[in-house]
């Protein structure tokens, strides 16, 4: 079960308070508030629900909240937020949270190269 | 010196920090509020504290929502998912902290169905694998996750999902600022104003403090120099007399807010007339409850609830910590039965916590200073 984890170790980390920079791959054919987002790499449905009012295209970059995008970022942007997230220490736990959507089982952890 | 080399922009750290040396007027005590968690989590971890002024003093405020929750909330979340055939799902932060018979973890190692989940929608996804069981989501956040439980219910609604309830004890920032405004024992001069939940809720919900309490309110990022420069435009308001909201976060924080996230908060939830928050009591109008024509997704709708209260223990010192009274370091309990390991208090538990803060990261203290000498 991909929504699981026993990692006792980073169960410190606030995770609900993350926000998690990531880029539109495609948006769903049947359903336009799902899209597959990429973080550094890892890839991952995200509900895109609460971006109805500015829906954003494949190609923009958005800030990821417990599951949900909630506010289109620039690139430039991501790329910062990313590394506060270095910064911060909390890079592995913000990958290991996108790992853990499970928003739609047919995409499954992929790795891009 | 690992950590100083993670610090980008060395040199607009310096020059934030002689601004903000140059600014604060020596004859002068100033204490500033951090409102969100990750800010405070953030200024430990940089070491900031280290290249303010001493008359410059940084308050640590009640945007950690693990820290806030009361210890009831969570035996009466476990009490309801001690029934049979329920799942408790709940955000890895809820795991450790603990209730008057042990944390969701150790309830897991006690036979109980617990589920670490990264969204409510994996919850809602558990209850659509496990039409048997029933999944109780505890959730919890401020504005920042709480759009995203509205939305997850009015998904259930929608699929006609009905093994799935919400323990909702989403709370709002705006009561809390303003219970510790009221507070007697609290002189503040300035807020640094909560990145992430602003994106949900915009800047003009502050206005009032501006307004009303003459108080700078600065929104701010969560990079070193985010820090520092928001405690410059702080300082270049209180130099001028000046009290209003300005947003130093503007790449992420609309000054509206997101519209649609406020939308799906207002459908699915309403206030609270009252609310405890751990260390700073009842407060009114301070939390959200699940409107009425969504009972069906309401766990306190669905089942009995015990509505416990749990006083904390007398030795620990979370209240006065969490208005800013004492330093973390100043309660009896910190560092000897208190500790991120084996936590008392709830200010222990979350890494946003300043409890944990401060003990994780205090011997990180010189960092900075070193990275200024190193840049000067």
């Amino acid at each position: 079960m991909s929504g699981e984890s026993e990692n006792t170790e980073l169960l410190g980390a606030c995770r609900m308070c993350l926000a998690i920079p990531g880029k539109i791959i495609e948006i769903a054919s049947d359903n336009p508030e799902s899209a597959l987002i990429d973080v550094v790499g890892v890839r991952r449905r995200v509900d895109l629900g609460l971006l109805q009012d500015d829906p954003p295209v494949p190609g923009d970059w958005v800030l990821i909240h417990v599951g949900f995008a909630m506010s289109k970022i620039s690139e430039q942007d991501a790329i910062e937020q990313m590394e506060t997230l270095k910064m911060l220490g909390e890079s592995d736990a913000a990958l290991q949270e996108v790992s853990g959507y499970s928003l739609d089982d047919s995409y499954k952890l992929k790795v891009s190269k | 010196m690992r950590f100083v080399d993670e610090f980008r922009q060395p040199e607009l750290i310096s020059k934030a920090a002689e601004e903000i040396r140059r600014l604060a007027d020596p004859g002068r005590h100033y204490r500033m509020m951090e409102v969100c968690g990750g800010h405070t989590h953030a200024i430990y971890r940089f070491g900031l504290k280290d290249v303010l002024p001493s008359n410059l003093e940084l308050i640590h405020g009640p945007g950690c929502p693990v820290c806030v929750l009361p210890m009831g909330r969570i035996d009466d979340g476990l009490a309801v998912a001690r029934q049979p055939d329920v799942i408790f799902a709940a955000f890895g932060d809820m795991m450790r902290v603990p209730g008057t018979q042990g944390s969701p973890l150790e309830h897991k190692a006690r036979g109980m169905d617990v589920r670490i989940v990264y969204s409510p929608a994996d919850a809602l996804k558990l209850a659509r694998t496990n039409p048997d069981k029933h999944v109780l989501f505890f959730a919890i956040g401020f504005e920042t996750t709480a759009p995203s439980t509205a939305l997850t219910i009015l998904r259930a609604k929608a699929e006609g999902i009905k093994n799935f309830s919400v323990f909702c004890n989403h709370v709002t920032i705006i009561p809390a600022i303003r219970a510790i405004l009221d507070s007697p024992d609290m002189r503040l001069d300035a807020f640094i104003g909560p990145g992430h939940v602003s994106t949900v809720i915009g800047c003009r919900p502050y206005e009032w403090i501006a307004q009303n309490e003459r108080k700078p309110i600065v929104v701010c990022g969560f990079e070193p120099v985010d820090l520092l420069q928001s405690i410059v435009m702080l300082l270049r308001q209180l130099k001028a007399g000046e009290a209003k909201v300005e947003n130093q976060y503007k790449r992420v924080v609309p000054w509206e807010g997101n519209r649609a996230a406020l939308r799906a908060m207002s459908e699915v939830f309403q206030l609270r007339s009252y609310f405890e928050w751990r260390g700073l009591g009842f407060i009114s109008q301070s939390a959200l409850r699940i409107r009425d024509e969504y009972a069906e997704w309401d766990t306190e709708q669905r089942f009995s609830v015990p509505g416990v209260r749990v006083t904390d223990p007398k030795a620990a010192q979370c209240g006065e910590v969490l208005k800013g009274v004492l330093k973390p370091h100043q309660c009896k309990l910190f560092g000897q039965e208190c500790t991120p390991e084996h936590p008392i208090g709830a200010l222990m538990v979350s890494s946003e916590g300043s409890c944990a803060a401060y003990y994780n990261y205090e011997h990180r203290k010189m960092a900075t200073a070193n990275i200024l000498i190193q840049t000067a």
